[in-house]
């Protein structure tokens, strides 16, 4: 920023759930020294500009793009490369756009079973005629186009050069404040850095004391009422806090929670469901490979609980197509 | 490629003490058994993390071999294969949600004592993901995709 220049900023959601927009405004009084600091050039969710707006822009002409969402439609993946063009700094921002987040957890189907789901078979819907979303389709006004809805989710790193990650789902807002006074001061870690996150686990934060692990039987959130001083884990949740980035405080195990795992992989794991399962099988006491398979045997959907913040970003990115053609 | 001429790419992650010493006694000792197989060995099979496995599939493998020692007694650490018989079946149903076939991979136990069942596990495995052809999970990625 040259002299008295204020940062430009942009923030984009792709495909998200807003609540990465929420957390920005849950900074408080805290949005006034980013309106001090800085001109926002681009935020659909909060001000009213157009896409034509950021196409006029010259290049690198958006100081840091925040864009938190995963790549679900050509739509997503147009803006992605879009503000790339646009922005001195990219910012994969949340969950989704970092891992992919729930949204990611669609790559367990495909476009055409989402279809069918959404628009056909839902107890919901009303569709007598059988519609499902075209990307062309014609009418006496002209042609209308649509965005291609994909079949896999993608997260932004993989369509895009992203310069840093801000990992959560959400982001914290002390943990987002601690990233905006790193940019408003010029103090930004080597590129490709996770930002507003420890180098730690979950685990690292938590409150409860680790015992000696011994699960014969794991229970689901709603099966029991845990101990709220124990390890999570030590009394059979399945939590993902050894698995998972801390940087959160905790929030979840801090209300006897599990750990869900939405700050993505800790340091150093390449696939935040093969650390989890590990560690799960870890807790297991059984001393038989009949009562090992017994007990493993209970748990419910293996990919929803083991990667449920992270599937498209995980070694195998998504279950396999049906027949290819 | 045709069906006949198709060559599975298997892995197979064998402990330094039992497995490997069997695949080992196998070569040395000309049994007969298809080049399919490249061996990896770990010093134990509870040394293996999951993700080595997901790794393999997702870099372009037909099929994943994990074998170590016998349990209870066999381990060379006392309880590694424990820790291998706790994460194996959890991986075999994360596989199979994935849709990769079951038949794809084996988890077992083959002592450095039983070289031929090592050469007879490597034609049967071989012969069984011949049969259910490339998994070139690269290509599944690619596939379909606008």
């Amino acid at each position: 920023m040259a002299g008295n220049e204020k940062l430009k900023l942009g923030l984009y959601w792709a495909a998200s759930c807003g609540g990465c927009e929420i957390a920005i405004v849950e900074l408080r009084e805290k949005i006034l020294v980013i309106d001090a600091n800085c001109d926002i050039l681009f935020w659909p969710v909060a001000l009213d500009f157009k896409y034509k707006d950021v196409e006029a822009m010259p290049d690198g002409h958006i100081d840091v793009c925040l864009f938190n969402g995963a790549i679900r439609t050509s739509e997503n993946e147009h803006l992605a490369h879009l503000l790339r063009k646009k922005s001195k700094v990219l910012v994969a921002f949340g969950s989704c756009a970092g891992e992919g987040c729930i949204p990611g957890l669609a790559n367990l189907f495909d476009r055409e079973s989402i279809f069918a789901r959404a628009y056909l078979e839902a107890p919901s819907v009303d569709n007598p005629n059988g519609y499902v979303p075209q990307t062309t389709w014609q009418m006496p006004e002209g042609e209308i186009r649509i965005p291609t809805f994909y079949n896999t989710v993608k997260t932004l790193r993989q369509v895009e050069d992203v310069d840093y990650i801000v990992p959560g789902c959400p982001p914290q807002p002390p943990q987002i404040w601690n990233v905006i006074e790193a940019i408003l001061a010029g103090q930004l870690p080597p590129k490709g850095s996770v930002v507003g996150a420890t180098d730690k686990t979950v685990c690292d934060e938590c409150k409860h004391t680790r015992q000696e692990k011994s699960v014969k039987k794991f229970y689901r959130p709603h099966e029991m009422i845990p101990d709220s001083t124990k390890c999570l884990f030590d009394q059979g949740m399945i939590c993902a806090g050894p698995a998972t980035r801390g940087g959160c405080g905790a929030l979840c195990t801090k209300v006897d929670m599990p750990c869900r795992g939405c700050y993505g992989p800790a340091p150093n794991e390449i696939d935040q469901g093969a650390a989890l399962l590990s560690a799960v099988a870890s807790v297991i006491d059984a001393d038989t490979e009949e009562e090992a398979a017994r007990i493993v045997g209970e748990i419910v959907d293996p990919i929803g609980t083991f990667y449920r913040f992270s599937l498209p970003a995980s070694l195998l990115h998504r279950s396999k197509l049906e027949a290819r053609g | 490629m045709t069906e006949q001429t198709f060559q599975p790419h298997i892995i197979g992650f064998l402990c330094n003490w039992c497995t490997y010493t069997a695949a080992d006694t196998a070569g040395v000792g000309r049994m007969e058994q298809p080049p399919n197989v490249d061996v990896v060995r770990v010093m134990c099979s509870g040394r293996i993390d999951p993700a080595f496995v997901l790794k393999a599939f997702a870099e372009g493998a037909d099929g994943v071999i994990v074998s170590g020692c016998h349990p209870p007694g066999d381990c060379h650490y006392n309880n590694g294969n424990f820790k291998t018989f706790r994460r194996m079946p959890l991986l075999e149903m994360l596989l199979q949600q994935y849709g990769i076939e079951k038949e794809r991979f084996h988890w077992g136990w083959i002592s450095g004592a039983e070289a031929p069942k090592w050469a007879q596990l490597v034609r049967d495995f071989t012969t069984q993901v011949r049969d259910l052809g490339p998994l070139d999970w690269k290509q599944e990625l690619a596939s379909k995709e606008e």
